[in-house]
């Protein structure tokens, strides 16, 4: 199951500055986990020590917050998009 | 539509000024009275602040404050576009107050030379109907939703990083989510610079401000679909437009179910950096 993920700017460096690149699972924890063997290190600051995802980092299934899916659980479907969202205070 | 003479309120000035309001569809003379009565915060003179505030400003709100600690510098220019070269060193609220009276002299303008805590924000706030948060940091950004939540303001947020930028609007009462409900904890220090460390895009905080204009001007009218619920992300090295929902967290520590914050804390000890 091949899924776009698309990377806020602050990851991008670990992906040569892609914007957008792909990875394989059923569940989002699967996919994450196949990103970081593709991009080592770009996740470290997407899953917590205690292996669940960063309060201040949302991801996306789609349009849904996965909180609010079924966290690292969320079951991803080809073709679907997972955006990471770090919170950004600028102005 | 509920006013028969609409622009019979209005002095000739007005008539002329928001002509091109005035004969819009879902404006007209109705919504330009409630612009002309309503009263709008801008948080920041900056990158954000400056079309927000421009365009308020143009748009004939009736009272626009703007609240800034800072003084105008030459690395703002490349996208502050209320300032100019000859405002280099002067407090950003003074800049900002004598550029927007002269977009529209006939309005109200307020300037707030101040940094916000928890111990001015609500003297600040009072007498504003909207917020609109154009601010640079994380403790802020907190503050500002903590106040507007307990205050009972609806708040217009928008920021921007690099490239990328977001905006939605958030209301406040039963079951609508906060800023907290979409970033339950801002990164640990260190982890997400900022936009000194990382660099803006110059035009991003127009196209930002500009939406966070938009909205506060429908929230006022009445008129349209807001971006309650969604959250607009933009990305302007792809020129993609993206929209996420935003939804309400019954266990969110101001506005949930059981709230356990229930007035303003310490923000800089909360976010682990100083709001400056």
């Amino acid at each position: 199951m091949a899924v776009t993920i698309k990377l806020p700017t602050i990851l991008r460096k670990f992906a040569g500055n892609e914007a957008r690149v792909t990875a394989e699972g059923v569940t989002l924890a699967e996919v994450l986990k196949d990103l970081e063997s593709r991009y080592p290190g770009i996740t470290k600051n997407v899953i917590a020590e205690d292996g669940g995802l960063h309060r201040f980092i949302n991801v996306y299934v789609n349009d849904e917050d996965v909180r609010y899916l079924g966290s690292l659980e969320t079951p991803v479907a080809d073709g679907d998009t997972v955006s990471i969202l770090p919170a950004v205070a600028g102005g | 539509m509920s006013d028969p003479q609409p622009t019979a309120r209005f002095t000739e000035e007005q008539v002329q000024r928001y002509a091109r309001h005035i004969i819009l569809p879902n404006i007209g003379g109705a919504g330009q009275r409630k612009l002309l009565d309503a009263s709008v915060l801008v948080i920041g003179a900056g990158g954000l602040g400056s079309p927000i505030a421009m365009y308020l400003a143009a748009a004939g709100i009736g009272k626009l404050g703007v609240v800034d600690f800072d003084r105008v510098d030459v690395s703002n220019l490349q996208r502050q576009i209320l300032h100019t070269d000859a405002d280099v060193g002067r407090p950003k609220v003074e800049s900002a107050v004598e550029h927007l009276r002269a977009i529209n002299p006939t309005i109200e303008i307020e300037g707030h030379d101040t940094l916000l805590f928890s111990t001015n924000v609500y003297d600040v706030f009072e007498g504003y109907d909207v917020i609109v948060d154009g601010t640079d940091n994380f403790p802020v950004r907190y503050l500002v939703n903590d106040a507007c939540q307990f205050m009972g303001k609806p708040l217009v947020y928008g920021s921007i990083y690099q490239f990328e930028g977001q905006a939605t609007i958030f209301l406040p009462g039963q079951e609508t989510p906060c800023y907290r409900c979409l970033f339950p904890a801002p990164p640990p220090p260190g982890t997400v610079p900022s936009c000194a460390e990382g660099g803006v895009f110059g035009v991003l905080p127009g196209v930002i401000g500009s939406i966070q204009a938009t909205e506060a001007i429908k929230l006022i009218t009445g008129e349209g679909q807001t971006l309650e619920g969604r959250l607009l992300l933009y990305d302007a090295l792809h020129m993609e437009f993206q929209e996420v929902k935003i939804r309400w967290d019954a266990d969110c520590p101001v506005c949930g179910k059981e709230p356990t914050i229930t007035e303003l804390i310490d923000y800089e000890q909360f976010c682990g950096v100083p709001a400056r």
